[in-house]
């Protein structure tokens, strides 16, 4: 029991953390809204890559595709934003399905090129299709209905907020579920050795393509909550370089533990919008330091600091 | 018929032939061991009744079912279990997470995303009972990368069993383990359950003649001869062709 309460410790901290910064910083709902989609999306990487083990530089094309079909199924169908989240979240998880089926069957750097490839090949069909999508002007014309019908999307971004802190929260606790679930080992047995998974009869290429359907599904709800949120969806949404940062975020996080993600979130994305805001033209040498002193330093993410702390002081304590 | 029956079992990497027309059984209860020089193909026919490696021609059998085009997690549902000749384990998990994962898997709940793995009573009372029977207790939750080589073997013939097979292939089981652990896993393979049916695939020959009653030699992807080890220690072929250079060690 006080295991189960410790573990669940820094995650409370990290939901207080963003109930105090809303209060704090009421001017700059938008910048936060931004910080916690992203997470959402770090957390969707976090279990394809940190639990499963398969390296991705393509989960934006799953975010994307949640956004467009979030508003496409806005504009179209429905403006209800929950019906649009679980529309999204399917589009996510059917598209990472699909192309799950055929990228993992290889590995390494081939596994690497094709998700890329796939991310591409969504970003080009999106280009291409402007009768449906926008093209490079954007899908825009998007509309919600109040959250349960009860909440308005206001013009600070209160209800924003709200909707993408609570979607965050349950994301958080589902995938705190699998982790601990018999499915989530299965999945760090994968990671470790999946030799010895087919040895103790496990098919690992269908337990692959289910995590990474469920990581598409996640990353879906993320493109879903930036539509939604921002009302417009943008070829930005499959673009490598949204990929690549939720990368980055989840290494200087910590991989494998969810609250590494969301705190690597938090961190990469506020001293991009500091080192951005007060150097237009160098900040990119920040985020290069920063992720260069985390790997060099603290190759666990960020998440290590206490222990690396702690053996510092202990060999100090025993010299 | 019960068992493994293989026939005419032969493997070819392009013009190299690796197995030859190889007739083999394994009935519950056999303790069989196999051994032959370095290259005689020992690996490429465990691979081949394991599923890694699809034969070239011949038929594997098992309980009377033709198995020869089933997956290698396949054949691992259906009770053909191997140990692997480098210790092969979850290294970064407990040897109870080791074991409970396998158990996991066993019954099926490998799917289960939403109840905690620790929640099922039954897991847990058999992860225990294979820690009671391989006197594991005082490693139960330490990390598999921290233990001795020995140790890690005993875990992974544990982990192994947990799978409750009825065949039992074991890779060269002694190979790493210094001797003065040797007695541990031959204790260990004494203990297993009567009616499995084990195949040995091993150098170490103090350790065949103590838990092989029939010994198969395999030269050059060919079935040599086969018998007990009273046999195999008195045919001149074997002593001249394999044993010739460890017999008077």
């Amino acid at each position: 029991m006080n295991t189960t309460m410790k573990s669940w410790l820094p995650p409370l901290a990290l939901l207080a953390l963003a109930v105090v910064l809303y209060f704090a910083l009421p001017y700059n709902l938008a910048f936060l809204t931004r910080i916690l989609i992203m997470a959402v999306l770090v957390l969707s990487l976090d279990l394809v890559l940190g639990f499963a083990g398969i390296a991705t530089l393509g989960q934006a094309a799953f975010y994307g595709a949640g956004a467009y079909a979030a508003g496409l199924f806005a504009i179209h169908v429905w403006a209800d934003p929950v019906a649009g989240l679980l529309v999204a979240g399917l589009a996510g998880a059917a598209l990472a399905f699909v192309s799950g089926l055929i990228v993992l069957r290889t590995h390494g750097l081939t596994l690497i090129m094709l998700t890329i490839a796939v991310a591409s090949i969504c970003h080009e069909i999106a280009n291409k299709a402007r009768d449906v999508t926008g093209g490079a002007d954007g899908l825009r014309g998007i509309r919600m209905e109040p959250v349960l019908g009860l909440w308005q999307f206001d013009f600070i971004g209160k209800t924003g907020f709200w909707y993408a802190l609570t979607v965050l929260a349950v994301v958080f606790v589902l995938l705190t579920l699998i982790a601990r679930s018999p499915f989530g080992l299965s999945l760090r047995g994968i990671h470790e050795s999946p030799e010895r998974m087919t040895a103790i009869g496990v098919s690992v290429y269908w337990r692959r393509v289910t995590a990474y359907t469920l990581g598409g599904g996640i990353a879906g709800l993320a493109g879903a909550l930036s539509a939604q949120v921002t009302q417009l969806v943008s070829l930005e949404s499959f673009s490598f370089t949204l990929s690549a940062e939720a990368l980055i975020m989840l290494i200087l996080g910590g991989t494998g533990r969810l609250y590494g993600a969301v705190l690597g979130t938090l961190v990469f994305m506020w001293v991009h919008h500091w080192a951005a805001a007060n150097d237009p033209f160098n900040w990119l040498f920040v985020i290069g330091g920063l992720v260069l002193a985390v790997v060099f330093f603290l190759p666990r993410g960020i998440i290590a600091i206490p222990t690396a702390l702690k053996r510092l002081g202990g060999r100090h304590a025993g010299t | 018929m019960q068992g493994l029956e293989v026939r005419g079992l032969t493997k070819r990497f392009g013009g190299l032939t690796v197995s030859e027309d190889i007739d083999f059984d394994l009935v519950p209860g056999d303790r069989k061991a196999l051994i032959g020089p370095n290259g005689a193909g020992k690996s490429t026919f465990s691979n081949l009744v394991t599923g890694i490696l699809r034969p070239s021609a011949g038929t594997i059998r098992f309980d009377g079912m033709d198995i020869g085009r089933l997956s290698e997690a396949q054949r691992v549902k259906r009770g053909i279990a191997k140990t692997f000749q480098i210790t092969t384990l979850f290294r970064d998990l407990t040897v109870r997470e080791n074991l409970a994962l396998t158990i996991l898997e066993r019954q099926g709940r490998g799917y289960q995303m939403l109840r905690r793995a620790g929640r099922h009573a039954d897991t847990g009372a058999e992860v225990a009972a294979l820690i009671d029977q391989f006197k594991l207790e005082a490693l139960a939750d330490t990390r598999v990368a921290d233990l001795a080589y020995g140790q890690q073997r005993l875990v992974e013939l544990a982990m192994t069993l947990a799978l409750k097979p009825r065949v039992l292939i074991l890779d060269e089981p002694a190979a790493g383990v210094p001797s003065s652990e040797t007695h541990l896993i031959i204790d260990a393979i004494e203990a297993l359950p009567p009616e499995l049916a084990v195949l040995i695939i091993e150098h170490d020959m103090d350790l065949v003649f103590r838990v092989a009653r029939q010994i198969i030699v395999l030269v050059q992807g060919r079935i040599l001869t086969e018998g007990t080890p009273q046999e195999i220690a008195t045919n001149a072929q074997v002593r001249e062709l394999y044993l010739g250079g460890h017999g008077h060690d």
